[in-house]
């Protein structure tokens, strides 16, 4: 042991560690075997948010790493405590978000024999985390911690949990925190290779119809800046996906908006019509590809990303660059010129105008749409951060919303989690007070985590929630008005609780607007209330997403499906 | 098309769970696999045979070393290779057929290392042909049962993977 080990518990060690990792905020929720360490955490200066359910934990975690690039902490029991955490690891683990979720375990003399509360957990996330551990030693807790938050951190980020059992808390170790990490089977690429830099440049040189693509990676890689000075350099139009909204102007003249089964139609156009795709840190989702055959068919491509498992893993890549993208971008600044591509750029802006994203008015004038209300709330809180949970709201707050900065656009894109909205915004407010947040919720995904109303009361975290009230299971419905001749099977949820009085029973504002004229004074008497604020839009019960790609189709084959009145 | 990889791993508990979940997660299928632990007791060295095009091949050995317990993937397809397969043969025999039982081992350089009045057990040694080849003489007897070790290989010369 070297001289600054010093005696002490496993659960101490565990506060000491979370220290060194400059960790201020953790989101859990107590239990039988995590008595030590709840002990603990009583007279530490890190903030617990006790949330109302253990998903809300891992949930917020990750909502506080969106809004900071910092690794989320979650912390729950054994057994149920611990299942419940793994819609939120696997969320993560989808959307690469760097996460520590802790779990509490039997004693290692029970493990394996059922004992009461006992789940296999690092058996149940072992395909949904970047790495777990289950501490076996009291003395290797410290390095476990350490391993752990260099791993959720670096690379590609992801989650990384970490399964206590009690006695390892109990016992006491000398402490000794490794200044180094050593996995020999762990080294993740950041500079890209310089000849394959330099190849990309050639090829966008020649390129007469480029695109880029931005993904999350722009964003977790905080390579915002460069990616704008290298779409300036090279003057093509920039898409992003759902998770990369944010990492590129929305208001920007070259920004051609989302791309994929809701993207704009603009920026699928360009995408079928490029002759030279640029993706940065994004993933060739089955929902930004649509049929896998017809996608980019023109399009030499060139894929920046640090994990080489995703090079060629959906679509044949001509020019893999793996590594980081802020670095990769940086270098790449240096070596590209404009493209040949004033003609292109001209056309991609008459595709914008030709074919806006847009909705039909209510007939009646007094009539909510939900895109109305989202474009409300950017001209009222243009910088705040916005948070959504599953469905078509989330897409209209992607659509419509003016995102001007990475780390404001907070979503559950991979796993599509319905529940997540609410707390993830519960993390990303505690983790920016400075910031208006915004749950933008479906009626349906709220009530997957409204029990949080109670956590953003007592610990005084004002979230607004924004219930885009339609009555439906939104997007599902659309599916089914679409595809199984409205047959709303078990969709319609019309009348299940008055929001308001929910809101209100917790000690929350509850605020209802179901007139276009009530939209503008609710957001801003929520956003002056400084309170927890739960707005119940009542909106239009109908309204579709549109565009739409079909399941299926060619992103080109894109739908109009506004309602005419 | 098949494919030989020896993959280095940390010798840590779960790191088979680690390896065979990733195979059976994203739907590749192992012909065999074999572990054991290496010169190095903080290593383990798997061989695994898998069946697959080289697209296939190429996401194996990628999401292979994302494992953080994976030190090293090397294909060893096209390279000098010695390759072994160790089989154990239970086969139905009598005073009648013994002897010749034994001929059919002895043209394997395979050894008897069991004999009982109704069976006998041959253990053999070889690439995947030379155990399908005694396997395929010795079926007329009567397998009663049979193991086998999967292949393990090594790069032939001074250089390791």
């Amino acid at each position: 042991m070297t001289e600054s080990s010093t005696k002490m518990t496993g659960s101490r060690a565990f506060i000491e560690c979370l220290y060194r990792e400059g960790v201020d905020t953790i989101f859990g929720y107590p239990g039988g075997v995590l008595l030590p360490i709840y002990d603990e955490i009583y007279d530490s200066s890190i903030r617990h948010i006790l949330v109302r359910h253990e998903q809300s934990a891992a949930h917020a975690a990750e909502g506080y790493a969106r809004a900071t690039g910092k690794t989320g902490v979650c912390l729950a029991t054994s057994g149920p405590g611990a299942t419940n955490l793994v819609t939120g690891i696997a969320n993560a683990y989808l959307d690469s978000i760097p996460m520590v979720a802790f779990t509490g375990q039997v004693p290692t003399a029970l493990l394996g024999n059922d004992a009461f509360q006992e789940a296999n957990i690092t058996g149940i996330t072992l395909p949904i985390t970047k790495h777990n551990f289950l501490v076996q030693d009291a003395n290797e807790l410290p390095r476990i911690i350490k391993e752990a938050f260099h791993i959720a951190s670096t690379g590609r980020p992801g989650p990384v949990l970490i399964d206590i059992p009690k006695d390892i808390t109990t016992a006491e170790i000398d402490f000794y925190y490794p200044e180094k990490v050593e996995l020999r089977g762990y080294n993740p690429t950041y500079q890209g290779n310089i000849q394959q830099i330099k190849k990309a440049a050639a090829e966008i040189k020649k390129a007469a119809k480029p695109v880029i693509y931005a993904g999350g990676g722009v964003i977790s890689s905080d390579a915002s800046t460069d990616l704008k000075e290298f779409a300036e350099k090279i003057q093509a139009p920039v898409t992003t996906t759902l998770t990369g909204m944010g990492a590129f102007p929305v208001e920007h003249k070259q920004f051609v908006g989302m791309l994929g089964m809701h993207g704009a139609k603009y920026a699928n156009y360009a995408i079928q019509e490029s002759d030279l795709l640029i993706a940065i840190g994004a993933r060739f989702d089955d929902r930004v590809t649509g049929k896998l055959q017809s996608f980019a068919t023109n399009a030499k491509i060139i894929h920046i990303d640090i994990d080489p498992a995703e090079i060629s893993k959906n679509v044949k890549v001509d020019i893999p660059i793996v590594g980081d993208a802020k670095s990769i971008l940086e270098n790449l600044n240096k070596y590209v010129d404009k493209a040949q591509s004033d003609e292109w750029m001209n056309r991609v802006a008459h595709w914008k105008k030709e074919y806006p994203l847009h909705y039909v008015e209510p007939s009646s004038g007094e009539g909510i749409k939900p895109q109305f209300i989202i474009e409300q709330i950017s001209e009222a809180a243009k910088d705040a951060i916005i948070v959504t949970e599953v469905g078509q709201h989330q897409m209209w707050a992607a659509q419509y919303f003016k995102f001007n900065k990475p780390r404001t656009f907070i979503s559950s894109g991979g796993l599509g989690t319905m529940g997540y909205g609410f707390p993830a915004a519960i993390g990303a407010k505690v983790a920016r007070p400075d910031k208006i947040v915004f749950d933008i919720a479906g009626d349906g995904s709220f009530q997957m985590s409204s029990q949080e109303l109670a956590t953003v009361v007592s610990e005084d975290i004002p979230v607004i929630i924004a219930i885009f009230n339609n009555g439906y299971l939104g997007m599902v419905r659309q599916w089914q008005e679409l595809f199984y001749d409205k047959r709303y099977s078990s969709t319609c949820i019309q009348n299940s609780v008055d929001f308001v009085k929910l809101a209100e029973a917790y000690g929350a504002l509850g605020i209802r607007a179901t007139k276009k004229s009530e939209v503008r004074p609710a957001i801003e008497k929520a956003i002056a209330s400084g309170r927890p604020t739960l707005i119940d839009f009542v909106v239009e019960c109908e309204e579709n997403v549109s565009p739409m790609v079909p399941a299926g189709a060619a992103i080109n084959e894109i739908l109009d499906l506004e309602k005419k009145e | 098309m098949r494919h030989t990889l020896s993959v280095l791993v940390e010798n840590s508990h779960g790191v088979l769970t680690r390896v065979a979940g990733m195979f059976s997660r994203r739907g590749y299928n192992i012909d065999s696999l074999t572990v054991g632990v290496t010169e190095d007791p903080t290593v383990s060295r798997m061989t695994i045979v898998v069946r697959g095009d080289d697209d296939v091949l190429e996401q194996v050995t990628k999401q292979l070393n994302k494992l953080i317990e994976v030190i090293r993937v090397t294909d060893l397809k096209n390279e000098e290779t010695v390759e072994r397969e160790l089989a154990m043969i239970k086969v139905k025999s009598d005073v009648n057929n013994r002897s010749e039982i034994m001929q059919i081992a002895d043209i394997f350089r395979a050894r008897i290392i069991d004999v009982a009045p109704r069976s006998m057990i041959i253990e053999v040694t070889g690439d995947e042909t030379k155990i399908e080849a005694i396997e395929q003489l010795l079926r007329p007897f009567g397998i009663k049962e049979m193991v086998r070790t999967g292949k393990i290989a090594l790069k032939r010369g001074a250089k390791g993977v």
